[in-house]
Formats: structure tokens, sequence, C-alpha cells
């Protein structure tokens, strides 16, 4: 790169050059025209305009607010608001109608759907997963398997009050610890272990005493997961029958469940959200699949 | 060009003079009127471009009773481009792409047949500007008219007629913003809300910037805008050719110049003489103020009045017209030194921006014929990826998007292939007695619903090919999607 600074006169426009010349290739000196130096004035003028009626200057503990006293919350908040306006009659419709009636008509389920989508991410999903997926000791909302129910009253019921939670209101009871409180010896629970995994067809322990197990299963634990370990859900027992865990089903596990007993929690949502937030929730997490229609 | 030793020399500064002055002021242009060819087709192109962009909002086209009904309507509350028979999805904004797409290569194609034919004709700034220079004619008369109502201090006069123009520009500028919100609203009832101060403040917005921005470039920037602000002068320079037909002064023929009567001695005495008689009739007409005879210049739009002035000239002292014309510096040359001229506008680059716009052209049309009025999306959960159901099997669950771009009711059946389904279930939907998911969606609109396959753990690999098939119930067309079946 060829940078000289001897001025010169272009051959070709007859206009001086500024001396600059970069591969050969001069640059022109012509002048600006006076407008444009205008409005470079009139940019720096609004610029002023700006300050005046915009915050703009940071001050030792604030900062100039401006004759507009805009505020970027303040936009926020009408930003929602007007969201909300929009969704009113929508809202309305759903605070006004019956679950039922809400899953019967398809703008408004889908509506609810998608409020209960947001309610869901921002405060069931820390436990349930994004998508109700679930995890060790938090239930998989997608699958068929309700521990309190997954009819539509049932889900409001769990959401609204909780289980083992704050309000009276809530799903009460727990597993017992049959182990750490002496109630049962180790060899029995191994039994009853062995026994509550045959239930499902899976493998038992050889030299278990099967027979031993279903005894003592059904002194202990069949008044609260029925004569074959269909679970009850009006007490919130799982189902030790079927194919899905909540916590596990190898048989330590098992164990650790019968020796300390179990009893996750659920809190309460009654008065933290409102009632439209719990009903859209309630149709959402139905939505997930669990319905159990088969 | 620096070796350009035929070309009329140009007024050189010393080379020892300072630098100048760093700002100018816009020197005020009062351009002539002319009459002429090139005058009578910007008056046709005028009144056809402007025509369009006043009354095309107002042209009606029936789409039926759920879309609107007018030809050309950018729906921004609906999400929607209604172009006559077509009807753009925002996701098919790509065929705006391939509008713009189409209108550069058209300008490669006419820079390259005639350099500046956008400037001269087209270019709102251009056509907006010349109607703005004639009602300034119209109105206050040509210079020497203003110069004589200066001299004789008739001030009220000259006052009056200034009020007069520019309320009809501000008029004009007015019309200008008004018909352009008029693209983005059933055109008839904006004016009727227009006229009753009713409409949305958004429209009140944009009619006065618009009418600012008409007042302001047309009345006032004018050239400047082409001159400082324009990126396609600077484009078009480096794009064009030699073969390029640009608004040419021949010098061959015109120079040297000088007054009739120099000129005839000369040729009576047997020395040359050009054609030009210096009248300036050329400069005197040019919107943008430039002297066609000191060769090509970037301030030069290439709008052919000058080719009219000097043409009426010519005429009247009975000398061949096109003095100035459409020409090459190329030819000028070529004939100054007895070579033969070259005219080829069928060349490798005017061939290649054809055939780049009719593959473009062919391309679009293409898709915007064989395009779907149907779309399916199909998006696998991602949390959880499978779920294990009570009696063992595994069920995977998609949320599916339907866009229907017909302008009524369709009934559609989803099914489900690629593993052996044991249940299809939807939310958002129904299943018909064939077990297949039948959903219905609202005119021009979309829905998204949820499906859940199940299917039995027995053999499942931990992803199988899954398709989705929909199917109008009514007309048959079908829509297509993949995925995957996950199991553990
Ligand atoms: S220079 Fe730019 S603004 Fe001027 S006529 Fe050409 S394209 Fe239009
Ligand atoms: S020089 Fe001629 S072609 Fe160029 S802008 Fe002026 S009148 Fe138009």
């Amino acid at each position: 790169m060829a940078h000289e600074t001897k001025e010169q006169v272009d051959a070709v426009t007859g206009v001086t050059t500024t001396g600059h010349s970069w591969d050969g290739i001069s640059e022109l000196n012509n002048p600006l025209p006076r407008w444009w130096l205008w409005s470079f004035y009139l940019t720096i003028l609004w610029s002023i305009g700006y300050w005046v009626v915009y915050p703009a200057w940071p001050l030792a503990t604030s900062y100039t607010r401006g004759l507009f006293n805009w505020q970027s919350r303040e936009a926020i908040v009408a930003d929602l608001d007007d969201l909300k306006a929009q969704r009113a009659s929508m809202t309305a419709q759903l605070a006004r109608s019956s679950l039922d009636a809400i899953k019967q008509t398809p703008e408004l389920f889908a509506f609810a759907r998608a409020q209960g989508k947001a309610a869901f991410g921002d405060n069931c999903a820390p436990c349930h997963g994004a998508g109700g997926g679930g995890a060790k000791s938090y239930p998989n909302l997608n699958d068929d398997d309700w521990l309190w129910g997954g009819s539509l009253a049932q889900i409001e019921q769990t959401i609204r009050y909780g289980a083992r939670s704050t309000s009276d209101k809530g799903h009460q009871g727990s597993m017992p610890a049959f182990g750490r409180d002496g109630m049962l010896k180790r060899s029995e629970l191994s039994n009853v272990a062995d026994y509550v995994r045959s239930l499902s067809g899976l493998a038992t322990e050889k030299g278990a005493d099967l027979a031993a197990g279903a005894k003592i299963f059904a002194d202990n634990c069949a008044a609260c997961h029925g004569d074959k370990g269909q679970g009850s859900q009006d007490l919130g027992a799982p189902n030790l029958s079927d194919k899905i865990w909540l916590f596990g089903s190898d048989k330590a596990t098992i164990m650790e469940g019968l020796w300390n007993g179990r009893g996750g929690v659920m809190p309460a949502w009654e008065g933290r959200l409102d009632d439209t937030t719990i009903k859209a929730l309630t149709l959402y997490v139905h939505s997930l699949g669990g319905d159990q229609r088969r | 060009m620096a070796d350009a030793p035929l070309a009329p020399n140009l007024a050189t500064p010393s080379p020892d003079e300072d630098e100048g002055p760093l700002y100018i002021a816009r020197k005020a242009i009062y351009p002539q009127a002319v009459k002429g060819h090139f005058r009578t087709i910007k008056w046709i192109v005028l009144a056809v471009t402007l025509g369009i962009y006043y009354f095309l909002p107002f042209i009606r086209w029936d789409r039926g009773p759920n879309a609107p009904g007018q030809a050309i309507l950018v729906d921004f509350t609906n999400n929607r481009f209604y172009f006559f028979f077509i009807e753009i999805w925002p996701q098919e904004v790509y065929y705006l792409t391939g509008l713009l797409i189409l209108a550069s290569l058209a300008l490669f194609l006419m820079n390259a047949v005639a350099g500046r034919l956008w400037c001269g004709y087209l270019c709102p700034q251009t056509v907006w500007t010349d109607l703005f220079y004639s009602i300034e004619r119209l109105i206050e008369g040509e210079k020497r008219d203003r110069i004589r109502r200066e001299k004789e201090g008739r001030k009220l006069e000259i006052f009056s007629l200034r009020l007069l123009k520019h309320a009809i520009w501000l008029l004009i500028a007015w019309w200008t913003g008004g018909a352009w919100v008029l693209y983005f609203a059933d055109a008839p009832t904006l004016v009727k809300e227009l006229a009753t101060f009713q409409a949305p403040m958004i429209a009140y917005i944009w009619i006065g910037i618009l009418t600012f921005t008409t007042y302001t470039f047309a009345g006032f920037m004018r050239e400047q805008v082409c001159t400082y602000m324009c990126p396609w002068p600077r484009i078009q320079a480096a794009l064009t050719d030699e073969y390029a037909l640009n608004v040419t002064y021949r010098y061959d023929r015109g120079e040297p110049r000088g007054s009739m009567k120099k000129n005839q001695a000369l040729r009576d005495a047997g020395l040359p003489a050009g054609d030009c008689v210096d009248c300036n009739q050329c400069v005197a007409v040019c919107p943008t103020g430039v002297d066609i005879r000191q060769g090509l210049q970037l301030d030069c739009i290439q709008c052919g009045l000058c080719i009219d002035a000097c043409d009426n000239v010519m005429a009247k002292i009975g000398r061949p017209t096109r003095l100035i014309a459409y020409d090459t510096e190329m030819n000028v040359r070529a004939r100054m030194e007895g070579r033969p001229e070259v005219r080829r506008i069928v060349r490798p680059r005017t061939l290649l921006y054809l055939g780049l716009i009719a593959l473009v052209g062919a391309v679009m049309a293409g898709a915007l014929g064989l395009r779907e009025r149907l779309d399916l999306s199909v998006l696998h959960d991602r949390n959880p990826m499978f779920v294990r159901l009570s009696d063992g099997s595994i069920r995977n669950a998609y949320t599916i998007r339907v866009g229907n771009k017909h302008l009524d009711d369709r009934r559609f059946a989803l099914t489900v292939t690629g593993v052996d389904v044991a249940k299809l279930d939807i939310v958002g939907g129904e299943i018909d007695a064939q077990g297949r998911a039948i959903l219905v969606v609202k005119p021009d609109q979309t829905l998204e619903a949820r499906v859940l396959v199940s299917a039995s753990a027995d053999g499942l690999a931990s992803s199988t090919n899954l398709l989705f098939t929909l199917t109008d119930l009514a007309g048959g067309e079908t829509a297509h999607a993949s995925d995957h079946f996950k199991a553990p």
C-alpha cells in the first residue's frame, strides 16, 4: 500500500486530491454539501433534545429522568397490560367455564393449554421437568399411572391443595418406615420386597420365601396398596403391579422404601396461583397424555 | 479515461491553488421546459407509474368471504400478504427475496443496455422531482419570468405564487403519504376513517412521514439526493462497461464549438467547424445542472432532456439532430479515428443477466405453482423423549402443526406408519372408528395439536423412523412429515 501525501490535481475530473493515495487510487478533495453540515448540527441538537426529555445522564445515586418521565419498566408493564386486555375475553371465559366445558371447546382448550404450559414452566418444571417428564421421586406426568388420580377433577385437587403440604385439604398419609420403626424385621422385609417385584413379573432372588412375603404383604401392605398390589388413588398408594416405578424397581430401592418409609411432598398452589391459572395448569397437565382413557 | 486527449479540455485548477472550501451551498437550478421525444416518454412513464402508485390499492379482487377483497394488501394484523391471486404466509417471504433478486437483475440489465435508464425515467426520486419541477414552472414560469418579477419588485405576486406552489406541493406530498398507507388496510374503509379522523394513529404518522420526505426530497433536495445520498450511481459506475449506451455529447461532431456566425465563417474558409453553436440549451433544460458536453458525469441522471433541447436547436439551424444522443464514448472515438462503430446490445453480459432473470423467474414461478396449500410440521417432545405406560408399552408424544391455506374449513385424517402402532391418540382433535386422528382446521389458519403414539415395547429399536400422513378428507390432498419413535 503506497501512501503518499503529495497534493495533486486529478487529471480526469480536474479536482484537487487530498494527497492520500492507496494503490494508485487517490482521494478527491470534493467539498461537502452545506446541507450535510446542517444535518450534522441538527443531529447534535436532536441528541440534546433527547437528554432533556429522556433518561440520559448517570448521577451519583440516580440519573436524570427527563421530562417525559419514561421508564423501561413502565413500558413493559404497559405491554403486559395490553396483552392482558387482548386476552381478557378468553381469560374471562376460562374463569367462567368448567374444566369439562373448556375441554369441549377447541379454541378455549388450546388457549388453556398454552397458558398452562407457561405456568407449568414457571412453577412446576423445577421438580417435574420442563415437559412433565418427572424424575426419581417426582412423578412423570406423561404416563398413565397416577398416585392421586388422573381425571381433571383429581388433577385440579392435587394442584390446588398438594400432597403432605401445608394445606389441611391436601392429600395426607405416607408409607410407614417398617424397618426403622421396628415393625418388621429385615428378613421379613426382604421377602416382601421379592414378593412385590413378583407382582409385576420381575425376577425374584434365589431362596426368597414368596409365600411368607405374600403373607406379610396381606397383613401390612394390602390395606393401602390393595390385595393384588393394584394401589389406591384415594390413599396415594402406588400401583405395585404395573411397569411404572416412582423410585425404582430394583430390590435395594424397594428395601430402602420399606425400611425408611416414603412420603414425597407436593406444595399446595391455592393462594399462590389464581384460579384461572390452576384451571389452565390442570388442563395442560391432563393433556400431557396421562388421561386414563384407555 | 485519463488518456482522453480528444475530449474537450476540462477547467483545470492550478496545482498551487489552496485546498478550497470545505462546504459548498447547493446551486439553485431552474430547468427550462422542453419538448421532444424523451420528454414525451418521460410524461408517459410519469403518468403510468404515479397512476399505478396512487390507484392500485383501490383495485378489488374477490377471494370469497374469508379473505380481504383488495388486490394488493399487506395485512400485518393477520400476517398475510395478498397479491392478486397469490397469498403469502410469513414463512414464505422468500418469494419477496426472489422478487428483490429479479428487481436488481432487471436493474443490472437496464444498466448494461443503456446506463442509468432507471435514474432517468423510473426512479421515484426522478418522477416526483420532475412532477414538482413542472408544477413550479406552471405557477412561477420560467427562470426569466422569475428574474423579471424580482427586478420589477412585484413582491406580493411573488409571495402569493410561492404560497400556491408550496400548497400544491404539500397536497401532492400528502396524497403520496396517503396512498402509501392504503396498501396496508382495506383502502375504501381507511379513506373513510382518515376523512372522519377515526383511522389508527400509526396511519397518520406514516402519512406525516411520507408527506415530509416527498415534500423535502422532490421540492428541495432534488438532484442532491442523486449526487450525494443515493448509492446507485456508485454501484452503477462500477457495474457498467464500454458498450452501455449513455447520453453522450458527440464531440466528434460538435467540436470546435462556436457561434453560428463564427462557425459558418470557419466552414466557408474550409476550416474544421463543429455543430455545437454553444447556445447552452442543453444546460438550461438539465434538471441536475450538468453540462453534458464535459463528458459522462456522476451528477447526470441521463434523463435525455438535453437530447430534446439540442435536437430542437439543430432542427432550427438546419443541421442533423442527435448531436447529443444515446451513444458510447468508444464510438465517438472510433468515428474520429475512422474506425467502424461497435454496437453490441447482445453480448455475454446482457445474455448473462437475461439468463439469470429467466432462471430466477422460472424458479419462482415453479415454486409458486407447485407450492402446497397444506402444511404439516411435526415436533417430537424433548422431555420426556418417551414414556413407559403402566402396561409396559412405550409412548411418544409429538406436537403437530397443520396450516390450511385454503379459504374454507378443512377436515383432515392423520395416520402414522413406521412402528406397529398400538394406539393413536390426539389432544385437540378426535379419533374416528378406524383409529385415525381427525382434525378440523379453520380457513387460512394453523392448528396445533398433540399426538400420542404408543407401541408395544417388544423388539423396539431405540429409534425408529416414523411417517405422519395427513389427508384432506374432502379433496384428498396429502402432506407428509417424518420423525422418530424413541424407545429405551
Ligand atoms: S441517483 Fe439514485 S435517487 Fe437519483 S435517480 Fe438514480 S437511483 Fe434515483
Ligand atoms: S445532462 Fe442531459 S441527460 Fe444528464 S441529467 Fe442533464 S439533461 Fe439529463
